[in-house]
């Protein structure tokens, strides 16, 4: 053999959410140094990479589907991985990213951008700098398949930990009771 | 009163003429599901979280409801009915605006632990996000109804226990909803006496108490078996809140 062995390809992405998810798995703290030894981090907002590379092995989703860029980027990383796993609550349920979902989008936006700015009150229309938002944020696996659900707001670093290990073991990580937990 | 015999998961019990299936499945610690049942109140059999398969009867039927019959072949867990538990904790997750991480009942909610009981790991169905209200007229508590399951616990306990009927159930279909009075803000309603039982036996976060936050509404339900022993026996139990 002696051949150079390939480790598992893993990214993260972060749609609408509030970045909590990826607090939590920085919060692995010293687990992140065992873990960079059996991974590679080939796309992550922590990482400066400007495109979904192919052939990733993992990519845990944060954030519901909630604009045009969120919902291009859901395909892409489904189109290049082998597990898709719904990173949190707001992946799994649309949590408070989609509590917007029971105003109109034209309302919403008149309401953040109009009337309640102190200065330059007026709508951002540049799409082509400015994602647009979809008429509701939905939970990833009703626009993608998704193979797993972490569950909570924010996941554990435990549960992080869990699935992590059974992933890179070729395993789809079943989370018992011990994990499933909304909130 | 007669003894009926009754097999349960294949072990044989003896029940009372006239006892419900759940409430021998209680006696024996057989654990069946329940949401809108509330021991202490009466039975409505509204959400079907508690159906038990039956030999020789086709459908599934709600234990709480169904009275024990002599010969019963019952069971009362298996993947057919856990898959229509799970089913149910679905609908009721994707027909409300039910936010777990912002909830004043996070950590202290029934619908959330019937999600774990039932394994309920995404759901399946489209969110229908209803635009729900939101009142908050009382001087004490709220009702917010976009996380109420409508298990009418609330109208029960206040016309049952109380004795003073502020709640109703109006609306059909999807456009149920509870009412006070004659469909009055809360804050507005003669007939409340502000006892606190309906915030109390509200399994969700849906009535709450003014001024908690999240995962701070802790609902105590002891009052209830409290107060029925002392109308039904003149015994006055010590109160337990588990």
């Amino acid at each position: 053999m002696g051949d150079i062995i390939q480790k598992p390809k893993v990214a993260t992405v972060w749609l609408g959410g509030c970045s909590g998810c990826h607090m939590s798995f920085l919060d692995l703290d010293e687990r992140l140094i065992d873990l960079a030894d059996k991974i590679d981090i080939v796309f992550s907002p922590i990482a400066d990479i400007k495109t979904f590379p192919a052939n990733v092995d993992i990519t845990l989703v944060e954030g519901a589907v909630t604009n045009d860029e969120n919902e291009e980027m859901a395909h892409t990383v489904r189109k290049h991985s082998k597990y898709v796993i719904s990173f949190g609550d707001c992946a799994t349920t649309g949590n408070v990213t989609a509590m917007r979902n029971r105003f109109g989008t034209a309302e919403l936006i008149d309401r953040a951008y109009k009337e309640l700015a102190d200065i330059c009150n007026s709508i951002p229309n540049d799409h082509t700098l400015i994602a647009q938002l979809n008429e509701q944020a939905l939970p990833l696996h009703h626009v993608i398949r998704v193979d797993a659900f972490l569950h909570g707001c924010p996941p554990t670093p435990d549960e992080i930990w869990f699935a992590m290990n059974e992933l890179l073991q070729g395993r789809i990580p079943i989370f018992n009771t011990q994990f499933l937990r909304y909130g | 009163m007669a003894v009926k015999t009754l097999t349960i998961n294949g072990e044989q019990y003896s029940a009372q003429e006239g006892e419900s299936i759940l409430s021998v499945a209680r006696q024996h610690n057989i654990p069946i599901p329940t949401l809108c049942h509330l021991e202490g109140l009466s039975t409505v059999g509204a959400c079907r979280l508690c159906v038990v398969q039956i030999e020789g009867i086709p459908k599934l039927l709600p234990a709480c409801t169904t009275k024990v019959e002599e010969g019963m072949v019952i069971h009362t867990a298996n993947e057919k009915l856990n898959k229509y538990r799970r089913m149910i904790v679905a609908l009721l997750a994707s027909e409300g605006n039910h936010v777990c991480a912002v909830c004043v009942a996070n950590n202290h909610c029934e619908l959330q632990d019937l999600a774990y009981e039932v394994g309920l790991v995404r759901v399946r169905y489209p969110y229908l996000f209803p635009k729900k209200t939101l009142d908050a007229t009382h001087k004490d508590y709220v009702m917010d109804h976009n996380r109420c399951v409508l298990c009418t616990r609330c109208v029960r306990v206040c016309d049952e226990v109380e004795g003073a009927h502020v709640w109703d159930v109006a609306g059909r279909g999807i456009n149920c909803e509870i009412i006070t009075g004659l469909d009055y803000a809360w804050g507005n309603s003669q007939t409340c006496t502000e006892c606190g039982k309906c915030v109390m036996v509200c399994p969700t976060g849906a009535l709450f108490e003014k001024g908690v936050t999240v995962s701070e509404m802790e609902k105590k339900k002891g009052f209830l078996k409290y107060i029925i022993t002392a109308r039904q026996k003149k015994e006055w139990v010590s109160i337990s809140n588990d």
